[in-house]
């Protein structure tokens, strides 16, 4: 493929598509070690009323209006968890399972009932995103790339996704010492001093920082994949922290580029008509990814579930 | 408030105790939902000494030193550690919980656990120099364990797990040394190698507090010990505190008298 061809219509999908990836799995690794790897998915879910409700109020999908409505829609949800728990006296696990669909529910109806034909707001975005729609039609080859004019006209989709991204490695980076102490032995962080529950909540709202900016462009069904998928499967190739981030970085690259192309053109390759879905197509490569490092990981045995018996 | 006691020189005696005491803790009160597990505890932690603490399975022993560490929030009470709120003085303790409250499948090494201990001395961004690497060598080097640096912590036994914890607290280089449990479920040379680094912490001037189950070697292996049953039921030297009666106080009718005669024997 020339550059003319592949820098407008592959390039920044796939730069989106890979930064997004990588926001969503390089804090996962830690939600999947903590045992909270579906507080992604709870995020996904509970954001889409406060999204679609920001965008019914400014009509626009702009980053700060898409990021107040999540962070007000996850209060929400938390005065609602614990109403519900208070209220039915029923635990927290099951208040947050009904919370959490309702919600989901409540932001697909909405986005049903309203008119967001104008933008890419819909159920089908929602789920899938619009990938292979944030192209960049001012470059007209690699040459672009150092064409102030063309860059002006990037998809602002991908600088928002790379300013997340930076803004998820300087966490990590930063506080890597007691997140890993406190992911390990959360008691043992307290003695040191590490505010755990503090860094807890920090690190659930980089997290949903990651989720919604993902969201905006590659919908929600890579955001839950990311979370789990790539960490799960680098767990499984090593037994050293550090190492495995790496993989997931990796898992993560491989499922996207992969993933848009086999969208692109896998369907051509087997003699169809019509691309699938990016998004569906990397999600699916992770769990793929998943799969097989579930088979054949070095590291793929719970050597410590034999011995704390 | 600590502070202002020190300086009063009308201190009674007990307040002199809060200033010297390794530990000490007033009228310390935890709950978990509507029981308390620690009702209205004090206890005061002789220095250069190993304390042991007492009881039946759920009556707080555990809940007592994550309330003293700021591990769980009582309800109310007062901590003061060296005569210092406990904020200040963390870097004076090590802490080894209980080895079944961490998931051993963690991806790290046993040398990358030791060098947890270090990390207030290497902060946020410090890296990880060679004397640090050797400290923690030398930390697995006391409890036995220095040639399983490089393994995952899984592919450890029970035992091999509570010595890393315990070369972990070493690298903490404390003056206060609290272990939960630390011989549960360990073999006999564990055992025997625990209570030797303990002894040897003794010796050069640490104080130690070890929650503790096996009545059997208490007389053993320790100077003090501290009764609990939700309520403080006796505390003091081994040869006053370690009683039958006391016993029979804290466990009730869970210990069978036998039990009983032949500990008040050992402890005579």
């Amino acid at each position: 493929m020339s550059g003319a061809e592949f820098v407008p219509l592959s390039l920044t999908p796939m730069l989106i598509g890979t930064f997004a990836a990588i926001a969503c799995a390089l804090p996962g690794n830690f939600l999947v070690l903590r045992k909270q790897a579906l507080i992604g998915d709870a995020i996904s879910h509970v954001v889409l009323p406060g999204i679609v409700v920001a965008f019914l109020l400014t009509g626009t999908i702009s980053t700060w209006p898409m990021m107040l409505g999540a962070a007000g829609a996850a209060i929400l949800a938390v005065v609602m968890i614990e109403a519900v728990r208070r209220l039915g006296q029923i635990e927290a696990g099951a208040a947050m399972g009904v919370v959490f669909t309702t919600m989901f529910a409540g932001g697909v109806l909405l986005l049903e009932q309203t008119d967001t034909s104008t933008v890419h707001l819909d159920v089908e975005h929602a789920l899938y995103g619009n990938l292979e729609s944030l192209i960049w039609l001012d470059a007209s080859g690699w040459a672009s790339l150092l064409d102030p004019v063309a860059l002006a006209g990037l998809p602002p989709e991908l600088p928002r996704i790379a300013v997340t991204l930076i803004a998820v490695c300087l966490f990590i980076w930063v506080l890597w010492r007691p997140l890993k102490i406190s992911t390990f032995d959360e008691g043992f962080a307290r003695t040191m001093g590490i505010r755990t529950g503090a860094l807890s909540l920090a690190l659930v709202i980089t997290a949903a920082v990651a989720a919604v900016a993902a969201f905006d462009a590659v919908g929600s069904i890579i955001v839950i994949a990311m979370f789990i998928c790539p960490p799960a499967a680098a767990r499984m190739m090593t037994n050293r922290l550090e190492v495995q981030i790496g993989w997931s970085v990796l898992f993560a690259t491989l499922s996207a580029i992969l993933g848009y192309v086999l969208a692109g053109y896998g369907p051509l390759w087997l003699g169809a008509a019509d691309a699938v879905s990016a998004a569906g197509m990397i999600a699916t490569v992770s769990g793929v990814t998943l799969a097989v490092c579930a088979v054949l990981g070095p590291c793929r045995h719970r050597v410590g579930a034999q011995t704390s018996a | 408030m600590m502070l202002e006691l020190a300086s009063d020189q009308g201190a009674t005696l007990e307040e002199r105790d809060l200033n010297t005491s390794p530990l000490a803790v007033r009228g310390l009160t935890v709950s978990y939902g509507q029981k308390p597990a620690v009702f209205s505890v004090d206890m005061t932690v002789q220095p250069d000494a190993m304390t042991a603490i007492i009881g039946p399975n759920g009556a707080g022993k555990s809940t007592l030193l994550k309330a003293a560490l700021g591990i769980v929030k009582p309800l109310s009470g007062q901590v003061s550690v060296f005569g210092y709120p406990l904020e200040d003085q963390r870097a004076r303790i090590a802490y080894v919980p209980q080895r079944a409250s961490v998931d051993w499948d963690f991806p790290t090494r046993v040398i990358d656990v030791v060098l947890m201990g270090l990390s207030r001395q290497l902060g946020l961004l410090g890296r990880v120099r060679a004397r640090h690497k050797a400290r923690a060598m030398d930390c697995l080097h006391r409890v036995g364990m220095r040639d399983f640096a490089d393994r995952q912590i899984g592919q450890l036994s029970g035992g091999q797990q509570q010595r890393v914890f315990l070369a972990r607290a070493l690298a903490q280089d404390a003056d206060l040394y609290l272990l939960d449990e630390p011989f549960a479920g360990v073999d006999a040379a564990t055992e025997k190698a625990i209570i030797s680094v303990l002894k040897s912490l003794k010796q050069s001037h640490k104080t130690v507090v070890v929650v503790h189950h096996d009545l059997a070697t208490v007389t053993d292996y320790f100077d003090h010990v501290f009764l609990i049953n939700t309520h403080k039921v006796a505390e003091g030297p081994v040869a006053e505190a370690f009683t039958a009666e006391n016993l029979q106080n804290a466990y009730g009718g869970r210990l069978a008298t036998a039990q009983i005669d032949q500990i008040s024997h050992v402890s005579g």
